[in-house]
This record gives C-alpha cells, structure tokens and sequence, in this order.
C-alpha cells in the first residue's frame, strides 16, 4: 500500500513538473488550436472538408501550404468579408464565392487561422489576435 | 430475477441481430380495415411519389418516368446554400461514385432556390461537383411545385427563411425511393454512419423484385 502511495505522489510530482515546464505561449497556442478545431467544424467544415480537402471544384482544399503561406495576411480578410475573385490553388482556379463571416470576432478568427494553418499538413506556428486587427485593416 | 431478464434480453438480441432484415420499410404505408362479406379485411395501401415536370440542369423536361426501372435518392437544395449542402452533397457525391457503373441507380437534387438555382447554375454546380452523365439530376420547377413536392410527397421541410443562413431553412435528409416510387428510407446527409445506412440499404433495395 505504502509503495503505491509514494509512487503516485513520485508520478503526480513528475507529471506537474513537465507540465509547469510547458511555456505560456504553448498552452495558449494548444488553446487556440483547439478552439480553432471548433470554429472550424461549426462554419468551415461544410465546404472544406474535415480534412481540408475542399469540396470538387465549388471549394478549394486547405492543403496548399504555399498558398496560405503567401496570402496569410489576407486570410482574416477572406473569413471576415468572405472572398469573390477567383483563387489559384494547388495549380487548379477556383471561382466561387466564399462567403462572409462577419459575425465571428477577431479572437474566433485568430483561432481558426492558427488551426488551420497548423493542421492538413500546414505549420506555421501562433497567429495572434492582434495581428488579426492589423491585418483587416489592410483587406484589399 | 433480474439477470433473467438481462439473458433472455441478451438472447434476442442475438437472434435478432442474426437474422438481419433483408427487407427495407415502407416510409408512407397504410392500413385501412374494411368489412367484405361480413369479414374484417385489412387492406394495405402505399403512397407514392406524383407524377412531375421539372426542368434539369440541360433545361430538358424530366418526369417521374425517366425514374423508371431505377431506384433513385431525392435532396433539396440550393447552390448558394452556406450550411448543411455542401456537406450533404459531398456524402452523396461518394454514393454516386460506388453506384456510377450503375444505371439502375438515379439522384434528383431539388433546387429551394428558384429565383438563383437556374438550370445553367446548377450545370456548373454540377459539373464543378464532378458529375457526368444523366444518372444525378437537379431539378428546377417553380416555387410552389418544388415545395409540394418537398412537404407533401418526400417529407422534407422546406422554408424561404430570411433568418437562416443563405435565405432557406431546409433539412438534409436524402431520401431513398423504390421502383415502385415509394418511400424506402430517409437518411440524414450530413451524418456519415446515415450515409454508409444509405450505401447498405440502396444494395438490399436494388435485390428486391
């Protein structure tokens, strides 16, 4: 009985101590994914797909990392007033409206961006609800 | 007393499970007593799809009896639709690949939207989809035909609705119809397991004579 106790204590002791040893910025980036992964199948995943595979020629796939690389600072823009010139993606255009998501905000924007372009084999890291803000201001 | 219960629970189950309905139900049936010669009879009747003229996606005319001799699964739709469709015709765009080799296999999309869906839109929707061939239809009519049809005869609600995302409530279900054009099974489009029930039930449905 003594040597289960001890050894649970040893174990919690170990697992708070990883767990302490993860930074703020991982949690809060763990918490982004993961309320991002909500937002996503709740208004994204009609479309996309579960796995960003987009949907024929209606929708394109979230799979392209060139393409959310290079256009990331317009991705917020295209959630938020949704999207009507054709896009290039995967070498395939697509012409489809994407429509708007105004109703969500920028913290909801922040998290679905920092899903989605860490997910379907994209990693770009943290994306911040900050720099949501600055990057609606400049929507083309 | 209990664990007696819980067994001979368990046991039905069991046979049941082995005996594995081969046959699908009728959605629409019914049973209506009448005395013929002095003896109760039950008579049994099947509602079945009306009769209908509807334009496809090539502008042709369509009616109940290009459906002959196949077996068919209905939707309503539209193509501007933010919500549940593209996930519903993404379900029943996996159907129509398994049965594409098939021509006793057939699908009409029904178009809520009447004023925007014209047929040249849904061709390109179609088309963009990935859908070749006449076997997969969308059908355009006007508002008070398609609707009928809608509530009326496949049991679907459909509503012109500011509120709702895209202009229309409507719901998902894909309803399978037989060769006789009765209702066999209603499925929810946007749920996968509902989907493969779907897949199941159009392979045991297309054995019956």
């Amino acid at each position: 009985m003594r040597k289960y106790i001890l050894f649970s204590i040893y174990l919690t002791t170990i697992c708070s101590i990883i767990y302490s040893c993860q930074s703020s910025d991982e949690i809060e980036f763990a918490a982004y994914k993961s309320n991002g992964k909500d937002i996503y199948v709740k208004y994204c995943q009609n479309c996309h797909g579960a796995n960003g595979e987009g949907l024929g020629e209606l929708a394109p796939p979230l799979t392209d990392s060139v393409f959310l690389k290079e256009n990331k600072q317009q991705l917020a823009c295209f959630i938020k007033n949704g999207a009507n010139q054709p896009m290039v993606v995967n070498g395939k255009t697509y012409h489809e409206k994407m429509p708007t998501f105004n109703q969500l905000e920028n913290i909801d924007i922040a998290q679905v961006i920092t899903y989605v372009t860490n997910t379907f084999g994209n990693n770009q890291g943290m994306y911040k609800q900050e720099t949501v803000e600055n990057d609606l201001k400049n929507c083309k | 007393m209990k664990i007696a219960k819980l067994i001979i629970l368990a046991v039905v189950v069991v046979i049941t499970a082995c005996s594995k309905p081969e046959k699908l139900p009728y959605l629409q049936m019914e049973v209506v007593a009448k005395e013929v010669d002095g003896k109760i009879v039950e008579d049994t009747t099947f509602r079945t799809i009306p009769d209908f003229k509807l334009y496809n996606q090539d502008s042709a005319v369509v009616t109940l009896k290009d459906f002959d001799n196949s077996i068919y699964v209905a939707d309503f739709f539209f193509t501007s639709c933010p919500t549940i469709c593209p996930t519903m015709h993404r379900n029943l765009f996996k159907v129509y690949k398994k049965f594409e080799n098939n021509p006793e296999v057939k699908y009409a999309s029904h178009t809520i939207d009447v004023k925007y869906d014209k047929p040249s839109v849904m061709k390109a929707y179609a088309k963009k989809i990935g859908i070749k061939g006449k076997n997969w239809q969308f059908l355009w009519g006007t508002r008070d035909e398609i609707y009928a049809l809608a509530e009326r005869n496949y049991m679907v609600y459909t509503k012109e609705d500011n509120k709702a995302p895209g202009g229309f409530a409507h719901q998902g279900y894909l309803i399978l119809v037989d060769k006789q054009k009765r209702i066999r099974g209603a499925y929810d489009g946007t749920v996968d397991e509902e989907v493969k029930k779907l897949m199941a039930d159009m392979e045991i449905l297309l054995k019956e004579k």
